[in-house]
């Protein structure tokens, strides 16, 4: 099976670290692995924040790159729920506008083949335990996209809860949200950070040492408002933990 | 405060004063997450749950798809029962309309039952203009009347306020309004209520003018429909010699069958109760039985031109449960005056732009309300997709275009103050047309990234202003892809 890594371009610039822990887990797996050199940007940005326009170039950009693979698998609920939820609508909204169905013929073979990370592992690999050792107290944050997006459910849980040496605990108001909502975070920054401490009080009562979530774009405003209020823990994309092994341990 | 909304600052300025407000923080969240929980409670009972959900989406698709043919049906019906049909393209009409009806009966008060349609028109202050006086009688609408505030709930307009509070407004107020409250009043509930009581029974005694909104309308039989908790609508619906109902036209349903899907969604979507205490309905006038003289207000403003726009219209579906806000983290930490509107929360944030346009600051700024997270969405009884609701609302809002204004097809312009941000994101899209030019920008800022600061100066401290920035890697992932051969050379 040909497998893209679509790793986003918020992983990409800032979190290669995650990048490197997928290669490296799907590598494990057994999968063949391949990073497109020529991706992007899936276009989430400027279509929730209202450039649904500017979003088109970027989604054809998408399915330009991707849309040979079997499967394009991505560590990021919210990207994945772009492309699956999204890319149709902006089809439907392009018909609507007199455009025909140029655009979602263009994006409709690579909505189905689109995977979160953990659905991937679940699913598609059908594993559950990926021989993973993490020797820590974690505590899982369900980000919205994947969880009321994609549906995610358990699986991240699941996955998480088959590493050795992990201990995990549950997160009080797992489901609320973190507060990021890309430029929410910027436009109602009262609100979102608000938000974020709340959940930052919440992960520190579990007296867990990592947060561990499956969205960097959401770990990057928790782990900043953690730094920021001077918390002892730390955020934690579930690749690296997935990755990490007793041979090769993640720190 | 003041009891108007006009000339409200833009959400995020409105929210900063409510995020720093600790009482309010802490009342909000209290009430909100009580009736969170509830609600889950007496959702997860019904097995059917999602069946309901779908039909009562459809039911009301279905109604809104021939909104046309049943207002005249309903017309038809309501003249056949004895009453009188009036029509109102907007709020100033509608209030006409109304303070008219009233001034020909020649009584200078009404007693009201709670109603978001007469709140979204300001009728009380029209009224008030015209020499009536409008008693509000819910228990919330009265402790925010009586204390020249402004509802910030749909369901619990005085959400905002705790018993404290509460007391202190009925011992300082309740005498300009008729009865005082009792010597020695204290914050306990029963007291409170027993207070409110006192005071609302002399005003439904006396009056002869009963002014209400209504849940449903009935077409095939012109009957009308009101839920509540307090019975106190019960009075006002039943007493008076003239009943005035002020509708907006998108409450129709086409039968009495269609009213089984929503009197188990609605109580157990708004007060998370399995049947509400009291659901008061009526046809056209009775000889010796309720009012004389029953007059329906049908309301437009702005809800035909919602109507006409295939993403926006679903918003018409709704019916005002407020389990949306309930959910909502933005609510809960804004709370419900910074929305500008009667109809605060998730919903508001996709009624009032849409009701009003997106000309004035507040309403511009009320599509970013929302982080997206979709838990309105997720409790929404009639399956309002608000998240998309929004979405094309902001859409509106930056890139204008074609709308729907008093029946008028307009086109927007573009709003302001988005120039940066449009120049932004135009830049983005640019640079991630190209893989080569990302590349180059990565590349910038992993080199120069010992000489990042913490925090951002200007506009930046929107991020910094709370929250660390991210430190930038030596190199982006696509490098290292490329130096180790996707890691098979064995490099880290």
């Amino acid at each position: 099976m040909r497998v893209a890594l679509f790793l986003t371009c918020v992983n990409d610039t800032l979190y290669p670290d995650t990048g490197r822990a997928v290669v490296k887990l799907l590598t494990r797996l057994g999968v063949d692995v391949d990073f497109p050199m020529a991706q992007t940007c899936c276009g989430q940005a400027h279509y929730n924040t209202g450039y649904r326009h500017e979003a088109e170039p970027l989604a054809r950009h998408f399915s330009d790159v991707f849309g040979e693979y079997e499967a394009i698998v991505t560590p990021s609920g919210s990207c994945g729920a772009m492309v699956r939820e999204l890319y149709p609508r902006m089809g439907e909204r392009a018909r609507a506008e007199g455009r025909g169905d140029t655009l979602s013929a263009t994006l409709a073979p690579v909505v189905p083949k689109t995977y979160e990370l953990t659905e991937f592992l679940v699913d598609m690999l059908g594993v559950t335990d990926v021989g993973a050792y993490y020797p820590h107290k974690v505590t899982y944050h369900p980000t919205c996209h994947g969880l009321r997006g994609l549906g995610l459910g358990e699986r991240p849980r699941r996955l998480l809860q088959a590493v050795k040496g992990l201990e995990l605990v549950e997160l009080p108001g797992a489901e609320e949200c973190c507060g990021f909502g890309g430029t929410f975070a910027l436009k109602n920054s009262d609100v979102s950070a608000a938000m974020g401490a709340d959940k930052v009080r919440n992960a520190e009562s579990t007296g867990a040492e990592v947060l561990c979530a499956a969205d960097n774009s959401c770990l990057m405003h928790i782990g900043g408002t953690m730094a920021r209020l001077s918390t002892g823990m730390r955020p934690v994309h579930i690749a690296e933990i997935l990755a990490s092994t007793e041979e090769e341990p993640a720190v | 405060m003041s009891g108007t909304f006009v000339g409200m600052p833009a959400f995020p300025k409105a929210a900063h004063e409510a995020v720093h407000d600790q009482t309010l923080r802490g009342n909000l969240r209290h009430a909100t997450h009580t009736i969170r929980a509830k609600r889950e409670k007496a959702v997860s009972e019904v097995s059917d749950w999602a069946a309901l959900r779908e039909a009562g989406k459809r039911i009301k698709d279905h109604t809104l798809r021939h909104l046309d043919r049943y207002l005249v049906q309903l017309e038809e019906s309501v003249t056949a029962a004895g009453g009188t049909v009036h029509w109102a393209a907007d709020a100033d009409e509608a209030n006409r309309i109304v303070a008219d009806l009233v001034k020909a009966t020649g009584e200078p008060e009404v007693v009201k039952v709670k109603s978001m349609a007469t709140q979204e028109i300001g009728l009380n202050e029209a009224l008030e203009a015209e020499g009536i006086r409008a008693y509000e009688t819910d228990l919330a609408e009265l402790i925010v009347q009586l204390g020249k505030d402004r509802p910030s709930h749909i369901l619990v307009p005085a959400i905002h306020r705790n018993r404290g509070e509460i007391r202190d407004i009925f011992r300082g107020e309740m005498g300009e309004w008729g009865r005082p409250a009792p010597e020695g009043l204290t914050d306990t509930p029963a007291e409170l209520a027993e207070a409110a009581r006192l005071h609302l029974r002399e005003k439904f005694l006396r009056a002869k003018v009963g002014v209400s909104g209504a849940n449903f309308m009935i077409a095939e039989t012109g009957t009308l429909v009101v839920v509540e908790s307090e019975g106190n609508g019960r009075m006002c619906l039943t007493l008076p010699e003239t009943l005035i109902s002020v509708v907006g036209i998108e409450k129709i349903l086409p039968t009495w069958r269609d009213l089984e899907v929503f009197l188990q969604t609605l109580p157990r979507s708004s007060t998370a109760e399995r049947m509400n205490p009291y659901t008061t309905m009526w046809t056209g006038t009775t000889d010796g039985d309720g009012p004389e003289n029953f007059h329906l207000v049908l309301l437009d403003n702005g809800r035909t031109d919602s109507l006409a726009d295939e993403v926006g219209r679903q918003a018409l579906r709704c019916i005002r449960c407020s389990a949306c806000l309930n959910v909502c983290p933005v609510y809960e930490r804004a709370g419900g005056h910074a929305y500008g509107s009667v109809y605060p929360g998730p919903i508001g944030a996709i009624l009032s732009p849409q009701l009003r346009g997106v000309g004035s600051e507040i309403d511009a700024s009320l599509p970013y309300a929302s982080s997206l997270c979709g838990a309105c969405y997720e409790v929404c009884p009639v399956a309002i997709d608000i998240p998309e609701v929004l979405v094309h609302l902001r859409e509106r809002v930056v890139e204008g275009g074609a709308v729907t204004e008093r029946g008028n097809k307009v086109v927007l312009k573009p709003a302001k103050g988005h120039a940066a941000e449009r120049a932004a994101m135009r830049a983005a899209r640019w640079a991630f047309s190209r893989p080569g030019a990302l590349r180059a920008g990565q590349r910038l800022a992993s080199r120069t990234r010992r000489l990042h600061p913490r925090s951002l100066p200007g506009p930046g401290k929107a991020w910094s202003g709370s929250r660390d920035l991210p430190t930038v890697p030596k190199e982006p992932f696509r490098d290292w892809w490329q130096r180790t051969n996707g890691g098979k050379d064995g490099a880290k």
